[in-house]
């Protein structure tokens, strides 16, 4: 499974730098400096959102390192 | 991503000739930077069909400054309060059951054909967290963060640190993470001896194996972020985790029964015990692309570890601008999960296991999020938002225990001061 995922990520890393159609110039980004346009406008609510869901659910990880843990029984 | 905010021409002037003048970098008028608070207040209500269980009343305050030019402060305090009835493990019988509580003190009893909760569970968290985020060169970025929190029978302590670098004329960024946590649990009447039964009256006490017990959990993650066009962009993340130490839960049993399900011998209830390591995994993908005006925020995860769980989770935004400020955003979110390798709901086997939890949370589990944000955002930076959404667990297979449905109420407010 590692060696799929691995796969997975460096063909993607590979066709993402294979596309120069992707991207803009400097004068393009208006639309992407926006906060609603960011990844996590919102990080309070994604704190809270992954405190439920990481007490209640076997899963974690993937957005983001560091944050804290809990005991949550 | 080092996306700037456009400053304006006259701001731009006014710092060229107060360095000019004063001989000081820029970093003098970026003092003057307001902090930009981040509230919110998020009241979280768990209730079956039977019962009433957990609620969570917890409020953030999230602080951040510029202190230098792209060099950030971020403080965020938490406090959190939990009440209510959790589900102890024991699966529901035709009879009535006692059990004691973790403190071994006293005992409670559930009716006949109800899921058992432990009615003796609270507990108030505070926490708090620093990150430093600041330009290494030019297109290099660090954020070092460092984590505390506290329970009565939990403490946490973790450094995080972040590394971003960005390419293709900043349309590529590559990010490193690295984080530690040093974790304690201090269970209430120590930590029980994993498959060991459960007292069912207060004059025989639990055999326990320590009452301070390590967990220490190491997370990395890679990823890129790519600017695909002027309205979208994505993100492609790995991250590899590895928790070692006592990660079992002090406070679940299981139960022992026969092949009708009655419960058997005089030891009906056994402690859970899980393995003491576990590596986590994940690719997680997400993407952000606006329309005209609106925006979709989607996220999918794929998650595996060594336990035996797997599970995907589905996340969508759609954020509907209203005009004048005002949004609408509904919120959609699927997640399922398949059960650990030694989850059962309740076994025949008893002491004859080497691991075994009942706990629904390492079941076949499948949950639901919808909701609704409604949000104004102002011209001078703030914005108060009020979520409602309701959050549905159900345990899958033919597992005895009913689906549980939470109620969850947010109010964010934002300024700058």
């Amino acid at each position: 499974m590692f060696r799929i995922s691995m796969l997975v990520l460096l063909l993607t890393l590979i066709g993402l730098s294979g596309c120069s159609s992707w991207g803009v110039q400097p004068w393009e980004r208006d639309v992407l400096a926006q906060k609603k346009m960011q990844l996590n406008p919102y990080p309070v609510d994604v704190y809270l959102d992954e405190h439920i869901y990481t007490s209640r659910e076997a899963s974690a990880g993937g957005r983001a390192v560091g944050g804290g843990g809990c005991g949550c029984n | 991503m080092q996306l700037k905010k456009p400053k304006s021409i006259r701001s731009a002037l006014a710092v060229a000739t107060c360095s000019m003048l004063s001989g000081v970098s820029h970093h003098a008028t970026a003092e003057s930077t307001p902090w930009e608070f981040d509230t919110a207040l998020l009241y979280y209500a768990e209730s079956d069909a039977d019962n009433d269980r957990v609620t969570v009343v917890e409020p953030v305050i999230r602080a951040r400054k510029e202190i230098a030019d792209e060099e950030f402060l971020t403080f965020r305090f938490v406090f959190d309060s939990l009440t209510g009835a959790s589900a102890n493990g024991a699966t529901p019988q035709n009879t009535p059951q006692t059990f004691t509580t973790p403190s071994g003190e006293s005992t409670y009893t559930t009716n006949a054909n109800q899921t058992p909760l432990d009615p003796s569970f609270h507990d108030a968290r505070g926490a708090i967290n620093a990150e430093w985020e600041l330009p290494l060169s030019r297109l290099t970025k660090g954020i070092f963060s460092a984590n505390f929190s506290q329970e009565y029978d939990y403490t946490s302590m973790g450094l995080a640190a972040t590394l971003s670098r960005d390419f293709n004329n900043r349309n590529t960024t590559l990010t490193g993470g690295l984080s530690y946590n040093a974790d304690t649990v201090r269970p209430v009447g120590g930590a029980p001896e994993g498959l060991s039964p459960m007292p069912t009256t207060t004059a025989v006490k639990k055999t326990t194996i320590g009452s301070d017990l390590d967990k220490n959990v190491a997370d990395l993650l890679v990823g890129v972020t790519q600017v695909i066009n002027r309205n979208t962009l994505m993100q492609l993340n790995f991250s590899y985790g590895m928790d070692d130490g006592y990660l079992s839960d002090p406070y679940k049993i299981f139960s022992v029964v026969d092949n009708t399900g009655s419960l058997v011998g005089t030891d009906p209830y056994l402690f859970e015990k899980r393995p003491d390591s576990r590596a986590r995994q994940a690719i997680y993908w997400q993407t952000v692309h606006q329309f005209t005006k609106d925006v979709i925020n989607f996220s999918y995860r794929y998650y595996w570890d060594d336990w035996g769980i797997a599970s995907h989770t589905l996340d969508l935004k759609y954020r509907a601008e209203l005009g004048r400020g005002h949004y609408l955003e509904p919120q959609l979110r699927y997640y399922t999960q398949s059960k650990a390798d030694f989850y059962y709901f309740d076994t025949p086997d008893g002491s004859t296991l080497s691991y075994a939890s009942a706990d629904y949370r390492l079941g076949d589990l499948d949950t639901s999020t919808i909701g609704l944000k409604y949000g104004i955002t102002q011209d001078d930076n703030s914005e108060f938002a009020i979520r409602a959404a309701m959050y549905t667990q159900s345990s899958g297979g033919d597992a005895p225990f009913p689906d549980v449905t939470a109620n969850i109420i947010q109010f964010n407010y934002s300024f700058n001061f």
